[in-house]
């Protein structure tokens, strides 16, 4: 039957089995637009392409399933660049749908061209510039096959404004048929007996999980590998919430603001079994300096990420999940016991010796404090997303979580502005959970404008602004490394974050002493509209511990 | 150390700046970079000559796998093969030099493809050192201009890279 380009749009999303998409209109997507009034696909309306962007990302993130971005040409498509970068370094999958001049006009630097695909090029995983509608349905299919398969990751598909209105008698396929991409999804079996053997073997082993572990779902086969050989876990940032944070075993995160005992239990560690991690620089610290007395062994659905950065001992290419359940079978079958209670103990000495801590007697709101109050209040069962910096990190290192697909924050890129838009995403994915975007002053400003997004669809979104003044952490690489001068992160001239709230139809509340604040965030987690807490916190608090910039772990600096 | 290498592409429009900029963003070295189609209209072939250790030329292997218009990435450097390029030189041919210039030319193997007034174009095929030798040859008579292909490779015996 023959449909237009943009009704085989709607048919693909139907098929995809796509319930949201994030967007914004504009004058190459009028088409696209037009059949998305008639349908069952709802779309939410950012205020921001890039907002939209980072939404799609959210709702991937939190639900698993593939987000989508639809945006206009020109300028509309190059506002989500930041978002595809964001999703590309964390391995999201996601789908932006970008509007494109018409055919015959590409090149001529018409109204509203950019050449999206060349942009996007090196931010996604794969990209397309659909140039006849007969090929429509074939890239729709495998966009959304290429994002969600293997190591995830963001597509582009281009729609020349010309291609939505021509019509095509092409099926949307069932299939992908794509010569070049095959990924590996079980593990080679004789090298996980070997990785079981180096299991046994080990007396100081420690387990460093990343975000590999959130994508494959397989944080109960990494619950039960642990608990099976007594091996304590460290998480990535994006591995939060692969290991349940009260867990014994759990030794928090690793690398620059990572715990004392997590980086102490790397450097003495005799092997290191990394499950979907990369090795990146905010975890390895002085590369020659890392693990410096451990085999290493590395668990990935990449191969190009296997010593790309850290020479790896026994590589496995596979998914997590799949390469787990084979390792515990034949952890089981060796029956071997765990040689490991006395590297136990020494980690239990270390955590006492050094725990993460703050001054709790200063008669200020700590910003740790909020954090601890905010896991306390929600028992960990929440879903945070962060802005990027010190919000972010004390996020990571004082709320406990219990569940996976609960963290959602920009680890590779370091995206501010990402949080606030990616608890839309993720409330749009999650209507039951409560959702709280634990940010800073400086960041929210970055996507405040999407306050009238959360009002308009009714969003109960929680913002808590740990808002301390300043652009916290680049002030605090100011105070430590740069002889205290604040160059341009003070923000003193700040909105009044409780009448912007009220001004857009949200809710505002402020805490300017510690005793307000449990009472703020229980009044923000009883009303079900969205709500911008306004912490004033001790302004020049850091985040600690820290290692130095290209310093080794074992160098960190505990303040 | 040099490698070269054969990938096998998708002969799609994008795919050249795909792994151009696959080598620029992650500042690995071309030398040369050669490109023409398969006998199969739909693939086709390139010889890349890269320059790194054996830690880069693993993570320039997988990276170039990672790409999903490419199809399949073989470091030839690792075997035997034969390995060619193909050279056009104009030189300055005065009267006085036509009859040496034609020698060298025989001794290589070359051929003299166009004729001016007062200029010779050779045409030359041969592995980096043949052509490196008649290149220095050339020069005291005068170069006007080169254009070079780079390097093409092929394994040799019967063994072939297929899709």
């Amino acid at each position: 039957m023959k449909r237009t380009g943009a009704e085989v749009f709607i048919e693909c999303l139907y098929n995809e089995k796509v319930e949201v998409i994030f967007g914004f209109p504009g004058g190459a997507v009028l088409q696209i637009y037009d059949e998305l009034f008639g349908s069952e696909i709802k779309h939410i309306l950012t205020r921001h392409e890039q907002a939209a962007a980072h939404a799609a990302d959210a709702y991937a993130r939190s639900t698993g399933k593939t987000g989508v971005c639809l945006v206009t040409s020109g300028p509309g498509a190059t506002n989500t660049v930041t978002g595809i970068a964001t999703a590309y370094m964390d391995s999201i999958p996601m789908v932006v749908f970008t509007g494109q001049v018409p055919t015959p006009m590409i090149g001529n630097d018409a109204f509203q061209e950019a050449d999206i695909v060349g942009i996007t090029r090196p931010v996604t995983k794969h990209n397309y510039l659909v140039k006849d509608v007969d090929d429509l349905p074939r890239v729709l299919k495998e966009a959304f096959y290429i994002a969600s398969t293997g190591r995830p990751g963001p597509v582009v598909v281009d729609l020349p404004k010309d291609i939505m209105s021509a019509k095509t008698d092409r099926p949307y396929p069932n299939k992908v048929q794509l010569k070049g991409y095959n990924p590996t999804y079980s593990g080679h079996l004789g090298q996980i007996k070997k990785v079981a053997q180096e299991i046994v073997k080990a007396k100081r082993p420690v387990l460093y999980t990343g975000g590999g572990v959130i994508i494959s779902g397989c944080h109960k086969e990494l619950l039960k590998l642990a608990e099976l050989t007594r091996i304590p876990v460290t998480n990535t940032l994006l591995g939060l919430g692969g290991f349940p944070g009260t867990n014994p075993l759990f030794l928090g995160m690793l690398g620059m603001h990572g715990t004392w005992y997590a980086n102490n239990a790397i450097t003495d560690s005799d092997l290191i079994i990394a499950i979907g991690a990369r090795f990146d620089d905010r975890v390895t610290g002085k590369i020659s300096e890392f693990a410096p007395h451990a085999k290493i062994i590395h668990i990935d659905i990449d191969p190009s990420s296997i010593s790309k950065n850290v020479k790896v001992d026994l590589p496995i290419v596979g998914d997590a999940k799949n390469v787990l359940a084979e390792l515990n079978k034949e952890l089981k079958q060796l029956k071997a016991p765990p040689q490991t209670r006395d590297w136990l103990t020494k980690i239990e000495q270390w955590k006492k010796e050094h725990p993460l801590k703050y001054n709790k007697k200063s008669g200020k709101i700590k910003p740790q404090f909020v954090v601890e109050e905010l896991y306390r209040i929600t028992k960990g069962e929440a879903i945070i997303t962060t802005e990027v910096g010190q919000n972010q990190m004390w996020a990571a290192q004082f709320y406990k979580f219990a569940n996976p697909r609960s963290f959602l924050s920009s680890g590779g890129l370091g995206t501010i502005g990402y949080g606030f838009p990616a608890a839309i995403g993720a409330q749009m994915g999650n209507p039951d959970r409560v959702v709280i975007d634990i940010a800073g002053d400086g960041s929210f400003q970055m996507n405040l404008q999407e306050l009238i997004t959360v009002v308009q669809y009714r969003l109960p979104v929680k913002v808590a602004i740990l808002n301390n003044r300043f652009l916290g952490m680049v002030r605090q690489w100011q105070q430590l490394f740069f002889n205290k001068r604040y160059s341009s992160t003070c923000i003193h001239c700040a909105p009044d974050f409780v009448k912007l709230a009220e001004a857009f139809g949200a809710v505002g509340l402020r805490a300017e002493k510690p005793e307000e604040v449990a009472p703020v965030i229980e009044q923000a987690l009883n009303t079900n509209k969205p709500v911008v807490m306004d912490f004033r916190v001790d302004p020049e608090e850091n985040v600690a511990p820290m290692v130095p910039a290209g310093g080794a772990l074992k160098d960190m600096i505990l303040v | 150390m040099r490698h070269s290498i054969s990938v096998l592409v998708e002969n799609q429009f994008g795919v050249l700046a795909r792994i151009a900029g696959l080598f620029s963003g992650r500042g690995f070295n071309i030398d040369s970079l050669s490109v023409g189609e398969t006998i199969d209209p739909d693939v086709s072939r390139m010889t890349i000559v890269v320059r790194g250790d054996d830690r880069i030329l693993e993570q320039v292997m997988k990276q170039l796998n990672k790409l999903i218009n490419v199809i399949r990435v073989v470091d030839l450097s690792k075997e035997e093969h034969v390995g060619r390029e193909l050279v056009l030189v104009k030189v300055v041919a005065n009267q006085r030099d036509r009859a040496e210039i034609l020698s060298i030319t025989d001794i290589f193997r070359g051929k003299i493809v166009d004729v001016g007034p007062e200029t010779y174009t050779i045409e030359i095929t041969g592995d980096e050192n043949k052509i490196k030798a008649l290149i220095n040859l050339l020069v005291p008579f005068g170069i006007k201009e080169i254009a070079r292909t780079g390097r093409v490779c092929m394994g040799r015996g019967s063994k072939s890279i297929k899709v």
